[in-house]
């Protein structure tokens, strides 16, 4: 079985095969569900639209007065929603597959014995946390286009990788801390006192203006509302109005994605270490 | 590297986790072709050496080098080449059997197709040709053992790591297992292997490592190590409740060591027979009496005062 006298094969050449791989094994996981996923992907745009956009959007829009302008509800909530929803599914990938990969199923730990290094393995998670994130905001996208939520649907396009850069600015520092944990329990901590206020409070469905003014520079640490507010900019148009607030926002995203990388390396070769 | 290097070389190996010393300043060689054992208790260790050696748990001290190189330096390149199969099982239960055996070739680079050739022939080899498309999930755990054996297969490694191979299969399960480790070893695969049953230690290693309490307390041949450790038989002595105590001095003197277990008697010598019959003789009356060959059980019990499986 083993030919003895091969020579070393070369180590798995460069780094991106290896994180690639990595890739191709969530991938292969992700078609059993992929149907169901998929469908779900367009079901929850669908709901959170009509009953937020349409059904409490016309009694705003009523009641309202011209209280955004000529803008109608549904297009103010729409780019926040996008944010939102992208935030969500990423804090989500970021929390049970990757502690499932180390404590339940194990995978990461068979990878580990294989030229994969633990780098790999957290670099190939959050490819793949990218492309999941790139179908959800997608569909989320195309559902908003369907609705007539936005006014010039070719933004969309400039939109959904800044949803996407919103939810990778969670799920990577999510990640990071997933890679420290045993059991799930955390994780509803996060989702309770973290996901659920930041999703109410960032701006997504009413301006943070509108919060009282002790607690508004809490929603400006909101990860979130810098993605809902740049996401509202571009579908808005109105980037250019404020160009650098836009930046900062970038900054901010960034800055989260980055940090929470170089963290996320540490705590996941220390998990695959210990064994 | 010559023909004659070590495929493992380890000196004064050490691996501590915080203040704890599970791997205490341990040397060992490994040659190309021999199936070597670490035989200890369940704390001894060995799991620790077994990670060490697979590159996946950092060296705390000493000197280690795997087929040459270096894990600190070499670590992806050295598990290229390494076959390894787990204690804890860490088999795909989301996907099929031959889907295991795929994405792990594709770990180590492997073309797809090559993949698929290789994964069909090693479901061959451990018998699970009919089992591919089935999900992981129901297979019993001797049949997830056999898959992980033949995952470890894929890329044709020079070395295999197996850290408790049989542990909690039924007996059926282990022969088959042995059986399939034993035609690697006919194959000339270098085999490295975790157990403490005495009895996989004698049935499949060329030489082995008695561990006990972080360190190497013994080494040599199975053979070896009862001959040097233990007699060449042993007569085991079975009491009614009470008895065994009352029988103190009257046993001494009937074979060369006499252990007291809480539940039998175990006296050594080269003719146990001869013991059996010189017991009858002084009035001793064992409820049941077994003669038997020395084991590694018994090096074991002399080499630390305990049995292998508490």
């Amino acid at each position: 079985m083993a030919a003895i006298t091969r020579p070393a094969p070369q180590p798995a050449a460069a780094r991106w095969p290896a994180m690639a791989r990595v890739v191709e094994h969530r991938a292969l996981q992700y078609r059993r569900t992929f149907r169901a996923s998929i469908f779900g992907s367009f079901v929850q745009p669908v709901l959170f639209l009509a009953a937020m956009g349409i059904g409490l959007g016309s009694y705003v829009d009523r009641a309202g007065g011209g209280l955004l302008g000529d803008l109608s509800y549904l297009q103010f909530l729409a780019p926040g929603l996008l944010a939102a929803a992208v935030m969500q599914t990423g804090s989500f990938e970021a929390m049970f597959p990757i502690l499932g990969g180390l404590q339940w199923n194990r995978t990461f730990h068979a990878m580990y014995a294989t030229p994969i290094r633990p780098r790999d393995i957290a670099l190939g998670n959050f490819a793949w946390i990218t492309i999941r994130l790139l179908m959800v905001g997608t569909s989320f996208a195309v559902v908003i286009a369907a609705f007539g939520a936005v006014r010039q649907p070719a933004a969309l396009l400039l939109a959904v990788p800044v949803a996407v850069l919103t939810g990778l600015a969670f799920a990577i520092p999510i990640a990071a801390f997933s890679a420290t944990q045993r059991r799930p329990d955390g994780f509803s901590t996060i989702f309770r006192f973290g996901l659920t206020p930041l999703f109410l409070f960032s701006g997504t469905f009413f301006p943070i203006t509108n919060l009282p003014e002790l607690i508004r520079p809490i929603a400006w640490l909101s990860p979130l509302w810098h993605g809902v507010d740049l996401s509202r900019a571009i579908l808005l148009g109105t980037v250019a109005d404020a160009p650098l607030l836009a930046i900062a926002h970038l900054a901010v995203l960034g800055a989260l994605i980055v940090i929470g990388a170089l963290v996320a390396f540490r705590t996941v070769a220390a998990r695959l270490e210990r064994g | 590297m010559s023909s004659a290097a070590p495929l493992i070389r380890a000196r004064g190996l050490t691996k501590r986790f915080g203040a704890f010393t599970a791997v205490d300043g341990i040397d060992f060689d490994v040659a190309k072709g021999e199936a070597f054992g670490f035989l200890g208790p369940n704390g001894a260790g060995k799991t620790s050496t077994m990670r060490m050696i697979g590159c996946t748990s950092p060296i705390s001290d000493g000197q280690l080098e795997i087929l040459g190189l270096d894990p600190v330096r070499d670590g992806p390149r050295i598990r290229s080449r390494l076959g390894v199969v787990p204690q804890e099982g860490n088999l795909d239960n989301e996907l099929t059997v031959r889907e295991n055996l795929i994405i792990y070739g594709r770990y180590f680079g492997l073309p797809r197709d090559e993949c698929a050739r290789r994964a069909d022939e090693l479901l061959e080899f451990v018998q699970l040709a009919d089992r591919g498309k089935d999900l992981v999930e129901p297979l019993s755990g001797g049949m997830k053992r056999r898959l992980t054996i033949a995952r470890s297969l894929i890329n044709e490694p020079d070395l295999i790591l197996l850290d408790e191979p049989t542990t909690g299969l039924d007996p059926q399960a282990r022969h088959l297992l042995w059986d399939r480790l034993y035609r690697l070893k006919q194959r000339g695969v270098t085999l490295v292997l975790t157990t403490h049953y005495m009895d996989e230690a004698e049935q499949l290693c060329d030489r082995l490592v008695v561990m006990d309490k972080a360190r190497i307390v013994a080494a040599g041949s199975p053979q070896q190590l009862i001959d040097r450790y233990s007699s060449r038989e042993v007569a085991e002595f079975r009491f009614a409740p009470g008895i065994q105590e009352t029988l103190d001095g009257q046993l001494a003197g009937l074979a060369e060591r006499i252990e007291r277990l809480p539940d039998r008697v175990l006296l050594y010598a080269d003719d146990g027979e001869a013991v059996v019959i010189a017991a009858r003789d002084k009035g001793i009356h064992p409820e049941t009496v077994l003669v038997r060959r020395s084991t590694l059980e018994d090096v074991f019990l002399r080499l630390t005062g305990r049995s292998l499986i508490d």
